[in-house]
């Protein structure tokens, strides 16, 4: 179409994302002017109500940031307020929160990978559409999440804002005979994810690679979720309580989220594909395969590809979850108890759309003073930016509005979580 | 955005059209409803998923039969489409807490929100946001109100079958202690001195924080005439300070007005 004149590429409602938000991107010929990802979601002041509160009330406050990933809030919450507090956790309160972890990636990558993601490849406007020539393929997705759904519900009693989490561990931990019950279904789901990195390998990929810092926790003994230094692939390893001297956000005036950068480079990739780069030595073996044989190999540097990379990560959930249930033996008590004391403590946990910092000094009584909470999708926002100027000028020839669907398609590849960022979606090309 | 859509398009329906709209919230209530895995197929096949913007690109014009809307008022944009969005459904039914109660964000209904913007934002003249953060009924007229934080999704699927069918939703709005009676759970505020907010609460979450072993946290808002000065007493009993029985009514249905007046009493206590 016209390559030479000018364009405006819009969407004002990004649709199958969590949370409200909007895409416009100004365009003069193949040159991108201007590109700006607009959270419009309104903003809801965590950090400011949060003072006050005793730290115990934390996690379930913190929960209702997200919806979608209620646990990561949890668990950056009770091991930032643990660190404020010195306190150490029982072994197996940490296995039963890799495990709490492992339901809450099964619930949120099975609905990114078929039901707000894959009806992009296939050309349909969503997941209801697409069950009518997929039915297969949905009914095996709504079980994955189901499976993912009912770990939580164990642990945390409820899928969505779980109940359950607390500092110092749970309120009630599961028995063995619990757990086992979820091993036939696991079982069944790790089939099933090794079938989804199949199936997910045999979509098209448009060619867009780009040079990114991937920045993901790094565990030396496992692939991460609750520990582990923060490290990039241009040599960044930190422990959590140097984040705010290395990393910035700043405050633009489109948007109601902030955006993060790390201090002298700028923009960074947090998410399935930093963490699949930095870990990949540390996935189970069956994982690493799958991935191989989908021809993942470390660095993937298509966003594109990381509906695949989440199903590897499906399979790493299964894997994982079915070795906690193995191993687990209960607790002596279900969670530390220890006096309220002031102190200051830091976190960063793996939530399914990457790294989710927390920081708490709370006073004598427990009583929190600051609190600082910076959310996936919040560091990734600048990268979103980054990859629509490369990606809109590759597409300057194209129709509007397939130019506009394409552009909407590169921003799901983040599976952004807009509620969390704000605490959503539209894409606008202006094409002059 | 508005986008063509290759089967939709082409077959009018004459199922039900539910559009699902979005305030200030988390987006967990609206999920309940793709996290019922076992109905959703069914669910799918009776209506007409008009406007969904989180499970959509289709985005349909109204009129819409049901309108679900999830989250609470606190800008002046939203102020004003809510209003639209009363204009075009049949049935407006509020889920969740931010849409029945103001939610979590009303915590700044006592304080002053310039502050609040302040400590989050460092360019505070950006954010435009309002004073208050209130539930749709403040602001139009609501057919049906689903409690909950979030919402309990068998609730919700009764609630749309009851829609459909012209008849009354099996909602109860005993409190959450029936529910732990019928669960046979021993009570943990009499047996252990757990300060709960059981009594006070509307039933729907099934009991679940005193079958954890935790005391209720009132996540599903005030039941039917709750008597909060009788717990408030209890809880001074169990050795609370009037801060932190404040603290317990104001969580995430604090502006629910029984809720609010007994944290009033207990701040000027």
């Amino acid at each position: 179409m016209n390559g030479s004149g000018s364009r405006t590429i819009k969407v004002d409602t990004l649709a199958r994302v969590e949370g409200e938000g909007a895409l416009y991107i100004k365009m003069a010929g193949e040159r991108v002017t201007d590109v700006k990802l607009r959270i419009y979601e309104p903003p809801r002041l965590f950090e400011a109500f949060l003072r006050g509160r005793h730290y115990s009330e934390a996690p379930d406050i913190t929960a209702r940031i997200c919806g979608i990933c209620p646990i990561a809030y949890q668990m950056s919450a009770v091991h930032a307020i643990e660190r404020a507090l010195g306190i150490k956790i029982d072994p197996a309160v940490r296995l039963l929160r890799r495990l709490f972890y492992c339901g809450e990636w099964i619930e949120s990558h099975a609905l990114h990978v078929y039901m707000l993601h894959a009806p992009d490849f296939l050309g349909y406007p969503d997941v209801i559409e697409m069950a009518k020539d997929h039915r297969a393929v949905v009914e095996k997705a709504l079980r994955l999440k189901k499976i993912g759904n009912s770990i939580v519900h164990l642990l945390g009693g409820r899928e969505i804002h779980p109940i359950s989490a607390a500092v110092g561990g749970f309120h009630k931990t599961p028995s063995k005979r619990q757990l086992k019950e979820l091993i036939s279904d696991l079982e069944w789901g790790l089939e099933a994810s090794l079938e989804a990195v199949h199936w997910t390998s045999t979509l098209q990929f448009p060619d867009f690679e780009q040079d990114y810092e991937f920045v993901a926790l790094r565990h030396p003994d496992e692939y991460p979720f609750n520990e582990g230094r923060l490290v990039s692939n241009r040599g960044l390893d930190i422990d959590a309580a140097e984040y705010e001297d290395r990393f910035v956000e700043l405050h633009v005036k489109h948007s109601n989220a902030l955006h993060s950068v790390i201090r002298g480079r700028g923009s960074y990739l947090v998410g399935p594909l930093a963490r699949f780069n930095l870990n990949f030595d540390k996935l189970p073996e069956v994982a690493q395969k799958a991935a191989l044989e989908a021809g993942l190999k470390p660095p993937v540097k298509n966003l594109f590809r990381s509906i695949t990379v989440r199903a590897v990560e499906l399979v790493f959930a299964f894997a994982e979850a079915l070795r906690v249930i193995r191993e687990y033996e209960p607790p002596s008590a279900p969670r530390a108890i220890v006096p309220d004391r002031a102190g200051v403590g830091q976190a960063i946990t793996e939530a399914p759309r990457g790294i989710l910092y927390h920081r708490y000094a709370v006073d004598e009584k427990g009583l929190i003073v600051t609190a600082k909470i910076i959310p996936p999708t919040s560091q990734n926002q600048r990268r979103i930016e980054d990859d629509l100027r490369e990606y809109a000028a590759q597409l300057a020839a194209w129709p509007l509005e397939e130019a506009t669907w394409k552009c909407e398609q590169a921003v799901r590849c983040y599976d952004p979580c807009i509620s969390c960022a704000t605490h959503f979606l539209k894409v606008e090309i202006d094409r002059e | 955005m508005s986008s063509e859509t290759k089967s939709k398009s082409s077959s009018p329906s004459k199922r039900p059209r539910i559009g699902v709209f979005k305030f200030a919230s988390c987006d967990g209530c609206q999920l309940s409803l793709l996290d019922a895995e076992d109905e959703l197929l069914s669910v799918v096949g009776a209506v007409e998923i008009a406007y969904f913007p989180e499970a959509s690109r289709t985005m349909l014009k109204g009129p819409y039969d049901i309108g679900l809307v999830e989250g609470s008022i606190t800008t002046h944009h939203d102020a004003e489409r809510i209003q639209e969005v009363r204009r075009k459904c049949k049935t407006l039914i509020t889920i969740g807490a931010c849409a029945t109660a103001g939610g979590i964000q009303a915590l700044r209904n006592w304080k002053d929100v310039d502050e609040f913007v302040r400590v989050v934002y460092a360019s505070p003249q950006f954010i435009s946001t309002l004073k208050l953060s209130t539930p749709i009924g403040e602001h139009v007229p609501v057919d049906f109100e689903l409690r909950g934080c979030p919402i309990n999704k068998y609730q919700l699927i009764e609630l749309i079958t009851a829609t459909l069918a012209g008849r009354k939703p099996n909602v109860p709005t005993y409190s959450v202690c029936m529910e732990c009676k019928r669960k046979e759970n021993v009570c943990i505020a009499v047996a252990r001195g757990v300060p709960c907010l059981g009594p006070v609460t509307q039933a729907g979450c099934g009991a679940l924080c005193p079958s954890y072993d935790r005391g209720c946290y009132g996540c599903y808002g005030p039941m039917e005439t709750p008597n909060t000065a009788s717990l408030t007493s209890q809880f001074r009993i169990l050795g609370q300070s009037d801060e932190q029985v404040s603290r317990a009514f104001r969580s995430f249905n604090a502006w629910a007005w029984p809720f609010r007046k007994a944290s009033e009493e207990c701040e000027r206590a």
